[in-house]
């Protein structure tokens, strides 16, 4: 059968990428379905009026510097096998976390961010190292509990509830898709790679990161395919014997392949493989926490306009802080917390010279996915108007940068959802993550969001060690 | 290939795997592990690298033999005996 690969994979974003190189790498005939017309999934870009905007970069997480041992960035570096210097890497300035009574600076040097910490809670001191010893020493080879929250951990090494806000706060907004909580392990995994490792901004964005997965990934041979989604998964057998045979494009074509390795997310997933499968995905495997984002460019950058430096700003206007999905209806956001960061504020060879900030919110994706259908105009209204909420409240905590506008774009849970396919835009997909990857189908595993390693280098490391474990190892 | 070049074989290997690794004042007696950074992922890139270049396979169960320089060539001197070493691919 002259069509049959060894792998076929759904997805060309950030954890498709990785396995797809692995994979092409040691010789397997591979091939990527992409539903869309670009790669790069949730961490896309895409141009308007003359501009390149980045869809989901903020901050690469997880800095290290060239040759740094035993640390994400370095695996992934190896087993993908790019050199340090070809992602052109900028160090932030720094970032911080703002509570209206308190704010905590931290920056890529851990000693920066203990320091605020002793300034600010100098009787949480002993708590907070014996909390970092706690994280430093949990090690990825275990199998985490993901059951375990990091509320109750917390709550066992620091006792004022205002730094237990300040830190949830950050690891909340990057990578939690449970409502008022994280995840203890991704807590851990989260913590690790922002204040022991750091952040950065590849040069010029994701576009040139993505460009060399790309090129890497084609020189060794794996194809890839855009404009492809995938409407159904094939199997083959039954009873004990089924497994995963290939793939029905959404135009019909059939693929076949060994293996099928699908980032769309664990719901969509099952979904693909037919009423029985599909029936078993419950609420629980259904995401809901998204966000809308608010980019602005201006004349001068904020640093000019503003004296800002921050890379990243995790604001929150109270005392306690409220990570859950907003009700639909009112401004269909809460503007009571977010994310401000502005790519200015990274070290860069060129510089860049418009101002950009960008300013995420929690969004309810119902709201705006039932306006969208109902009323274009009311849906294009409304967003602007919660963008100016959320701007007003955000200019609480860094400079207002509307005075300085040349330019803006806005996007919902409407538009993350047509960039990721997970069903109402939820970033981090589903509260319950699958760690092994395995589905109830053989042959069929999943990689990426649902998982359970997130953000750009998160995702890498999970098709890489999807790939890895599923295609690659001798007993596979 | 005889014992030596065996063990420039594993070196090269280790060389492509990763590249910022000092491999020159390696000991051959002392466990890989112990002297340069390796971890579960880059011995599962060796032994995909023995079977892309030699045509050699490593069960799981035989990882272990490849903990040192001198226990990889008695392992794999003799699956490699009459295979050529490749250098520098
Ligand atoms: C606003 C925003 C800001 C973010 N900021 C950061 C940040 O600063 N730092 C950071 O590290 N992370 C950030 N993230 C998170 C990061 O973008 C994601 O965790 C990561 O990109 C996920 O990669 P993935 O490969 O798992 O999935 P995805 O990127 O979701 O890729 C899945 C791909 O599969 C495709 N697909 C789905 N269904 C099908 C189908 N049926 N057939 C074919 N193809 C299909 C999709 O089109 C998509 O391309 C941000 C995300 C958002 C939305």
């Amino acid at each position: 059968m002259s069509e049959k690969y060894d792998a076929i994979l759904i997805g060309a974003g950030m954890s498709g990428l990785a396995a797809g190189i692995r994979l092409a790498q040691y010789d397997k005939r591979v091939l990527i379905l992409e539903k869309h017309y670009l790669w790069g999934g949730l961490n896309s870009f895409y141009k308007r009026r003359g501009r390149i905007f980045d869809v989901g970069l903020h901050a690469l997480t997880n800095f290290a510097p060239k040759g740094r041992r035993g640390v994400p960035l370095t695996k992934l570096l190896r087993q993908l096998r790019i050199r340090h210097s070809d992602l052109q890497l900028g160090e932030q300035n720094y970032s911080e976390i703002a509570f209206p009574t308190e704010r905590l600076r931290f920056s890529n040097e851990f000693e920066l961010f203990e320091s605020e910490i002793a300034r600010a809670f100098p009787d949480q001191v002993d708590g907070f190292a014996k909390l970092t010893e706690a994280i430093f020493a949990y090690d990825s080879f275990t199998p985490p509990d993901p059951d375990l929250l990091a509320r109750g951990e917390l709550a066992k090494f620091i006792t004022e509830p205002l730094l237990v806000e300040m830190l949830m706060l950050p690891m909340c907004y990057y990578g939690s898709a449970i409502p008022g909580d994280i995840a203890w392990y991704q807590f851990a995994i989260l913590f690790k790679s922002f204040y022991d490792e750091g952040f950065a901004r590849p040069e010029g964005g994701i576009r040139p990161l993505l460009d060399l997965l790309v090129k890497r990934y084609k020189s060794l041979g794996g194809e890839l395919r855009m404009k492809s989604g995938v409407a159904e998964i094939l199997q083959q057998g039954a009873g004990s014997l089924r497994s995963a045979a290939g793939v029905r494009l959404e135009n019909g074509e059939e693929i076949f392949a060994d293996q099928v390795l699908s980032s769309a997310g664990f719901g969509p997933t099952m979904e693909m493989c037919g009423a029985e499968l599909g029936a078993r995905v419950t609420d629980e495997d259904r995401g809901q926490l998204s966000f809308n984002e608010t980019v602005i460019v201006t004349d001068k950058t904020p640093m000019d306009f503003g004296n800002y430096g921050a890379a990243i700003t995790f604001f929150n206007d109270s005392d306690t802080f409220d990570y859950r999905c907003p009700a639909p209806g009112g401004l269909g956001i809460d503007p009571r917390s977010g994310v401000i960061c502005s790519p200015n504020n990274y070290a860069a060879t060129e510089p860049l010279t418009e101002g950009w900030m960008r300013f995420t919110a929690l969004a309810s994706a119902s709201h705006w996915g039932d306006l969208a259908q109902a009323d274009a105009t009311e849906y294009a209204t409304q967003k602007q108007r919660a963008a100016e909420a959320f701007l007003d409240s955000a200019s609480r905590f860094a400079p207002d940068p509307r005075p300085f506008e040349i330019d803006r774009d806005l996007f919902t849970p409407n538009t993350i959802r047509r960039f990721c396919g997970h069903p109402k835009g939820a970033v981090y997909g589903a509260p319950k993550k699958r760690l092994d990857g395995a589905t109830e189908l053989p042959g069929l595993f999943l990689m990426g969001t649902d998982q359970g390693l997130l953000g750009v280098v998160g995702a890498m490391l999970s098709g890489i060690s999807m790939a890895n474990r599923h295609c690659l190892q001798p007993t596979a | 290939m005889t014992r030596d070049e065996v063990i420039l074989a594993i070196k090269d290997i280790i060389e492509t795997i990763a590249p910022d690794e000092e491999l020159d004042s390696l000991d051959v007696d002392e466990r890989l592990r112990d002297q340069i950074e390796l971890d579960s992922m880059d011995f599962l890139d060796i032994v995909m690298e023995l079977r892309k270049r030699y045509g050699v396979q490593v069960p799981e169960e035989d990882y272990k033999e490849l903990a040192s320089l001198t226990s990889c060539a008695d392992y794999l001197g003799p699956k490699l005996e009459n295979v050529e070493l490749k250098v520098g691919v």
